[in-house]
């Protein structure tokens, strides 16, 4: 094989931006099974439209920015918001909720900022907050695990609710649904109740709520894989999750009656995809080992205080969000030392 | 001492490609009709030609000295006339010509009278130092650096250990390997010499895990001799194999747990280290009064048919050498000299084998892509692969921004350009490439400032100057005035009393 490269090193090896961001996907798959296991396949609609219009958007944009649509077309980095970002949202969120999150991730959270590698903030949490912020009703309603529910949707209806708003038959969507355990935990406790009687509830499974707990654990599983492949670093998942089981469980042990278990806490909302996944994302996580474990527990610290203490259920987004600023100024007090500079 | 080992940060597990090389034993390359020797072969002061065009010269002679301190003789690799002194294409980064002396062989390759020392104790360490000097050894692991300086440890420095490095971490070389096979005897000689001139009593031989065959004939040669006085304290270190362990810094960590200091050098810590080769070519030196004249040259890479090693006079054009072992290089075809990790590109192989030109490599696998490189996704593989700590994302985007304060900042000069952070970034940016153009731009804009400040003290020189002529000037001028007044009012003086004489 001739070289092509005309200074040293003349040998590559075999990773790949494309090949980390496909196994990554790969990651995700049996936690998106469980996913519909749990609240039917809606989120297989949501996907599939996020990933279409995720395509579009980059393509538009690179088109914009007079930037080769071919390598980052094919890198990969647009699916992965996309399908962090669906995943993210309620199970029958509305198609323009989807849409307008997408749009605002690819075009503003990445290409505004210069696109793949540039973007200081993570682009699916961004958009996150965006729709949070603006729509928290659609954002907020969610699902009961089918199993739970009057109504178990299929394939079709579920298309009927995401591009029209109807049930077949003229039912509302507030029939079905109902709010996540985070949200359940949150509002009861703030009604007296302790979390014991809480979990006993038919919302609730062993530790989490009923679902979730398992989606949470693929989730975990998923990214053990990627730990174990090289695609990402421990350092950040364990950081976070050590972070988050710290803090929660301290308050725990000084008020068991009115905070959840750190497994609750561990096994609930997104705190599984944002440790492997999300907070994971290297364009917006520190670089440094010892930033990346301070990246980490900041994240988990800041979830749980966002989770508890407040305004919103869950707070992964907001703490990765947070954190993302301050990498910069982690990065640069965290440099590791040099050869020859240890006496 | 060396029972543990210690280790260094990132590196790579590279496939090494030795087995290509090593099928056969070391073969001689052909004597060339005509040898090229550029007169800068060494790190220093090129040699000075002491030979005229037109002159006869035998096989070992001298045929340039060491200009400077920091300096080797040059020897005639075989015997013939010297046909030319002039610029040649010379192997360099730059692809720079320098000067050369040309050698018409006659074929009779005869030496010159030979002076073999059987009892290097004989000497002084001084005298060992001095000899090596003429007889032009310098490192042969790759970078040339006069052998007799190393050997010198100076009134501040009491060395501890004597490092003998036959790790050969990069891909595709085998020299070292294949020196020690077959010639351990010869780097035996060459220890007890160097132990002697450095009055070290603690000799360690590295070779990494992935040549044992090189291992059990070292280690054998050693027991076999192991009553030698000067063999006493050797012994034979087995590392893990990882790149870039071969590189001297990183060499000493893992064998003594050290750390060179920044800008220093292995002997502040009293470590010496030195290259396989080398220690062959001083045994031979010392004992048989042979001048370094050749050296072995792995020929290999995945478009040369017999790879192997070839011992190989210096000045034989590569062309010859790649010819002789079959290789199918296409017209243009870039080839490299050295590892593919470390090496450089040749312009051309009509350029002559050098003391430093340890490999010759064409065609490798998995060969770097010239592509477009996808943006830094800052994903810290580079930081994770560096041996010595540094952050390659961040110098990487200060060395684009230009930002070259910046690149100091985040310890720049002590990247030792092993290439590990080019190998496994996922975007495929050459990072190495940009550091080279960081270094060398920030080396630019010292020189620059160095004229600049020459030339700024020699215009204040010039102004003093001035100022000091003018103020010269001046007092000349009054003194000259003062004078004029004096002799000028002596003279009226004289005239008035001279009237007043006369009108007495």
């Amino acid at each position: 094989m001739p070289l092509s490269r005309l200074s040293s090193p003349f040998l590559s090896g075999t990773n790949r931006v494309t090949l980390q961001m496909l196994q990554l996907l790969m990651a995700l798959v049996p936690a998106v099974i469980a996913i519909v296991y749990f609240f039917g396949p809606s989120i297989l609609i949501t996907l599939t439209l996020a990933v279409v219009v995720a395509l579009l958007a980059e393509a538009f944009m690179l088109k914009l920015r007079n930037r080769p649509l071919k390598p980052f077309l094919t890198d990969g980095s647009a699916i992965v918001t996309a399908v962090l970002l669906a995943i993210a949202l309620p199970p029958l969120a509305p198609w323009w909720l989807t849409t307008i999150g997408i749009l605002f991730a690819i075009i503003f959270a990445k290409h505004l900022y210069g696109g793949l590698g540039y973007n200081p903030f993570n682009p699916a949490m961004i958009a996150y907050v965006l729709l949070l912020i603006s729509f928290p009703l659609e954002m907020t309603t969610w699902l009961p695990v089918s199993t739970l529910s009057e109504h178990p949707l299929g394939l079709a209806s579920a298309f009927n609710i995401i591009f029209s708003g109807q049930l077949q038959g003229g039912i509302g969507l507030d029939t079905v649904s109902g709010a996540t355990p985070l949200d359940a935990m949150k509002t009861q406790i703030g009604l007296l109740q302790t979390p014991s009687q809480i979990l006993n509830q038919p919302l609730f499974g062993l530790f989490g709520g009923k679902g979730w707990e398992w989606i949470n654990i693929w989730f975990a599983i998923g990214g053990i894989f990627l730990i174990f492949r090289r695609v990402i670093g421990w350092h950040i998942p364990v950081a976070m999750l050590a972070g988050l089981t710290a803090i929660s469980f301290i308050t725990w042990l000084i008020a068991p009656e009115t905070t959840g278990s750190p497994i609750f806490h561990l096994l609930s909302g997104g705190t599984m995809i944002g440790a492997f996944f999300i907070a994971t994302d290297p364009v917006t996580a520190a670089t440094t080992i010892k930033g990346r474990l301070i990246f980490g527990a900041g994240v988990g610290l800041l979830t749980y205080i966002i989770r508890v203490w407040g305004g919103y259920p869950d707070g992964i987004a907001f703490a990765v969000i947070l954190m993302n600023m301050l990498v910069p100024l982690i990065d640069y007090y965290t440099q590791p030392k040099v050869y020859g500079s240890v006496k | 001492m060396t029972d543990e080992l210690s280790s260094f940060p990132g590196g790579l597990i590279l496939d090494g490609q030795k087995k290509r090389s090593t099928q056969t034993e070391i073969r001689k390359t052909p004597l060339s009709k005509k040898l090229t020797l550029p007169l800068q072969q060494h790190i220093g002061t090129p040699s000075a030609p002491i030979v005229k065009v037109g002159d006869k010269v035998l096989k070992g002679q001298k045929i340039a000295r060491a200009d400077g301190h920091l300096s080797v003789y040059l020897h005639a690799p075989s015997s013939g006339t010297v046909i030319a002194i002039d610029d040649q294409a010379i192997p360099h980064p730059s692809g720079l010509s320098g000067l050369c002396i040309t050698i018409e062989t006659d074929g009779k390759d005869t030496w010159i009278e030979r002076q073999p020392i059987e009892d290097f104790t004989t000497l002084t360490e001084h005298e060992v130092r001095q000899l090596l000097r003429e007889a032009g050894i310098v490192g042969l692991g790759g970078a040339g650096f006069p052998s007799f300086i190393k050997l010198n440890p100076g009134v501040h420095h009491a060395v501890e250990t004597l490092i003998i490095n036959g790790v050969e971490c990069e891909p595709y070389i085998t020299c070292d390997d294949m020196i020690m096979r077959e010639r351990a005897n010869g780097i035996l000689d060459g220890i007890q010499i160097m132990k002697y001139a450095l009055r070290v009593k603690r000799c360690v031989i590295v070779i990494e895990d992935n040549k044992p065959e090189a291992i059990s004939i070292m280690k054998q040669a050693l027991e076999e001799r192991k009553e030698c006085h000067h063999l006493k304290e050797t012994q034979v270190v087995v590392i893990p194999t990882r790149y870039p362990t071969g590189s001297e810094k990183q060499l000493i960590q893992v064998v003594t747990g050290k750390q060179v200091p920044g800008n220093g050098i292995p002997i502040e810590i009293g470590i010496v280290c030195h290259n396989v080769g080398t220690t062959y070519a001083i045994g031979r030196a010392i004992k048989y009064g042979e001048p370094l004249i050749s050296r072995i040259v792995t020929v290999t890479g995945t478009d040369v048919k017999h790879a192997g090693n070839f011992e190989t006079l210096f000045g034989t054009p590569m062309h010859e050498l790649l010819a002789f072992c079959d290789t199918h290089r296409e017209q243009g075809e870039p080839f490299i000299l050295g590892g593919p990790m470390m090496g450089y590109n040749l312009s051309g192989d009509h350029l002559p084998v050098t003391k430093t030109a340890n490999c010759i490599l064409v065609g490798v696998d998995n060969a770097a892509p010239d592509s477009t490189p996808l943006p830094c996704i800052r994903c810290g593989e580079c930081a994770t692969a560096c041996p010595v700590s540094l952050l390659p994302q961040q110098l990487y985007w200060f060395s684009r921004a230009k930002d070259l304060e910046k690149t100091r900042e985040y310890n720049l000069f002590d990247c030792i350009e092993c290439g590990c952070c080019s190998y496994v970034c996922p975007s495929k940016i050459p990072l190495v490439h940009y550091f080279r153009f960081a270094k060398t731009e920030t080396m630019n804009q010292e020189q620059e400032h160095q004229k600049a400040d020459i030339a700024r003290q020699r215009h204040e020189n010039r102004l003093t100057r001035h100022e000091l002529e003018k103020r010269e000037k001046e007092e000349r001028q009054r003194q000259r005035k003062a004078a004029l007044a004096a002799t000028k009012a002596a003279k009226e003086k004289e005239a008035l009393s001279q009237t007043d004489n006369q009108e007495n």
